[in-house]
């Protein structure tokens, strides 16, 4: 039966792994992810989610543990945030190599030091070339959706890679929103059961991961982006399909008010939610300003973005994050994926919201005037930095 | 009793012939004692460590059971995981889960790993195979190492910079988490840690054994010599064969009368640099240990060396 109820981000994610049925859920404490941990110890106390909860003693061996679970052949679910993500980075990039569908909560947190438990997206940035696929979600019904389809696109055969769905901390994680709670008979049917390819088994013996000589490996790495690349495709399938079936239907990216805009923001995460408002403002304003959320980061959606920049004068991209020593990660990947555009637009690179700094609508509001403006450039601008 | 080593299932289809271990490795010998004991119904953890080499380079495998690579510090989280998932499909009972990991990922960067997965009290065996350095990475101190050994990391030098530490007493470390079921074993003494594996694989919950494994490119003596050096060491009382089951401690192969531990220091190129005086200093820390392990009081009762 479908209800709605009034939840947290990490409630959402908690129902999401239950609903998807995680055989085996190894996990760590970090705020502001604590809840997701918390709430599934529960589900598990009460019998309302059957599942195997390892407890383990750091993030590290949460990663490791959701492996070798997942080489048992069996669903593995697990949840982090910022330095939780950062003592796992070994072993993202093991989960990825080993081909395992491990699907993950992630929760956006500053990195340290100083510690800062607020939301920016550097962790999940930092991890961007590990082979896992990156989804960012904008509000709590998407985190619950999300989670349940991420299984479905990790698992699918032609995929069989990693992923984390992102949400910003507080803003989401800690921030109670209605939220429709599919029917868990559709959720079983929609999902169906982890068919693993290969898995650790007895009756037919196989040594994962020896060493590999320069005679193999390259292929070992061309085989993660070619399903990286298949990954494009069956995220569409698959968000279209949920779609169809819970009538939310999802895509990599998500065009707000883009049909005649002479210039679009592109924003991933909550701050979209608030560009959609500057977006209507604008437009009240009689200013042709169009959003692009950006669902899915890995794999990147280049063809929508060039389908999309192939119409507009300026792209403006709000990233909540900043590689050091280079305009914003996001803003770099669409200037890639426009540069062989025979006409690109304007790309504009903004440094919004580090370590938890509102983004308000107001300020995205600037952005989107200045996009109007036209001009791309040098260097990243810093939104709502404080004067010296 | 027989020669027949115990619990022995079809040797040959579990570990298939040939590998690449160097000649005389210890540890390919301990792997290879472990699996007949155990036999089919295993599955194999390894980090990092000289077993991910001796496996066979992708894509051959000298195993015929399933084995699974982790990273060096992961072993103990691998095995919880994976049990988990066992008991999740129904197999977990008839399935015996080996983690099988050298000194280093044991004693140093595997500890926390290891630690957790005893406390949480999965049931797993753990066996790590002691040759006393980073071997696979090329003679690096570790935790491990004993004292007075020469390694790439603890060079001699005019400085006389060879290793100061004692080694880590990890069995005490592994006991503090009331383990139900910790042995020390050697493959000087084959019999003995087949039947500690045995006992491991009868335990419900986690099993560890230390296995002492001579490793002669990281020693420095003529593989030839492995079991003998394995043997050497327990006779100087620089290696012990004990068992700790539900609490209680036993010891097996009590020497009458011990080895001074020159002969076994001489007989390895990692402590040809100790002069007689630091050989003296060395014998004294193991006086002490004999004492404290076996309970000797006074003198300790040495073999005639003309014996």
């Amino acid at each position: 039966m479908t209800t709605r109820e009034f939840v947290t981000g990490n409630m959402a994610t908690a129902h999401g792994a239950r609903m998807a049925r995680a055989d085996v859920v190894a996990a760590y404490p970090i705020t502001p992810q604590t809840q997701i941990v918390e709430h599934i110890s529960e589900f598990v106390a009460d019998g309302k989610m059957d599942c195997e909860f390892i407890r383990v003693e750091s993030e590290h061996s949460a990663m490791a543990a959701s492996i070798g679970a997942s080489f048992g052949g069996v669903r593995v679910f697990t949840a982090t945030s910022s330095h939780g993500l950062a003592y796992m980075h070994e072993m993202l990039h093991w989960a990825a190599h080993a081909r395992l569908p491990i699907v993950m909560g992630m929760v956006n947190r500053s990195m340290g030091p100083p510690w800062a438990i607020w939301s920016d997206h550097q962790d999940s940035i930092s991890a961007r070339d590990t082979g896992w696929m990156q989804l960012y979600v904008e509000n709590n019904q998407e985190v619950l959706d999300t989670c349940i389809q991420a299984f479905k696109i990790a698992e699918h055969p032609d995929v069989q890679l990693p992923l984390f769905f992102c949400q910003d901390a507080f803003i989401l994680s800690h921030t109670s929103a209605e939220v429709v709670m599919p029917d868990q008979k559709l959720v079983d049917k929609f999902l169906g059961k982890r068919k693993p390819l290969f898995k650790m088994d007895c009756d037919n013996p196989a040594t994962f991961g020896n060493i590999m000589s320069p005679d193999y490996y390259m292929e070992l790495k061309y085989g993660i982006e070619e399903s990286m690349t298949a990954a494009k495709r069956v995220l569409a399938e698959v968000g279209k399909e949920f779609g169809d079936v819970f009538g939310r239907p999802y895509g990599l990216v998500e065009e707000y008010r883009c049909e005649d805009a002479d210039a679009v923001l592109v924003a991933v995460g909550a701050v979209a939610g608030n560009a959609r408002v500057a977006v209507d403002s604008l437009r009240k304003k009689g200013k042709k300003v169009g959003l692009l959320k950006l669902r899915s980061y890995r794999p990147f959606p280049d063809e929508d973005v060039r389908r999309l920049a192939a119409r507009v004068g300026t792209i403006a991209v709000l990233d909540r994050a900043i590689p050091m020593g280079a305009k914003g990660q996001i803003a770099s990947d669409i200037m890639a994926a426009c540069y062989d555009m025979d006409e690109r637009p304007a790309i504009q690179s903004h440094v919004t919201g580090i370590g938890g700094r509102e983004v308000s609508p107001a300020q995205i509001e600037t952005i989107g005037e200045q996009a109007l403006k036209g001009g791309s450039s040098t260097h990243p601008t810093w939104l709502g930095l404080k004067e010296a | 009793m027989t020669d027949k080593l115990v619990g022995t299932d079809d040797t040959e289809t579990v570990m298939l012939p040939g590998n690449a271990a160097c000649p005389g490795c210890g540890g390919s010998l301990a792997i290879r004692l472990a699996l007949e004991t155990l036999g089919k119904r295993t599955m194999v953890v390894v980090p990092a460590c000289c077993m991910s080499v001796i496996e066979g380079l992708y894509p051959k495998s000298c195993f015929n059971v399933p084995i699974m690579n982790i990273a060096f510090a992961a072993a103990g989280a691998a095995v919880s995981g994976l049990e988990a998932a066992l008991k999740r499909r129904g197999d977990a009972d008839e399935t015996t889960i080996l983690a099988f990991a050298g000194d280093g990922g044991t004693v140093d960067i595997g500890i926390q790993a290891l630690s957790g997965a005893i406390e949480r009290g999965h049931d797993f065996i753990y066996i790590c195979y002691d040759n006393e350095a980073y071997m696979n990475t090329g003679i690096q101190r570790s935790g491990s190492t004993p004292y007075g050994a020469w390694t790439t990391t603890t060079p001699v030098g005019k400085n006389r910079q060879y290793k100061r530490e004692f080694k880590k007493d990890i069995p005490k470390i592994i006991a503090a988490h009331n383990i139900p079921y910790m042995a020390t074993a050697s493959v000087g003494y084959p019999k003995d840690f087949q039947k500690k594996v045995k006992a491991a694989k009868d335990t419900k919950g986690p099993a560890f054994i230390q296995v002492h494994a001579p490793c002669p490119a990281g020693w420095k003596y003529e593989g030839r010599l492995s079991i003998k050096l394995a043997r050497m060491a327990h006779a100087c009382g620089m290696w012990k064969l004990s068992e700790l089951k539900e609490g209680r401690m036993s010891i097996q192969r009590r020497p009458k009368a011990f080895e001074t531990i020159e002969t076994y220091v001489k007989a390895q190129g990692r402590f040809k640099h100790l002069m007689d005086e630091e050989i003296a200093e060395m014998q004294k820390r193991v006086d002490a240990d004999i004492r404290d392990f076996y309970g000797i009081e006074g003198e300790i009762p040495l073999k005639d060396p003309k014996a």
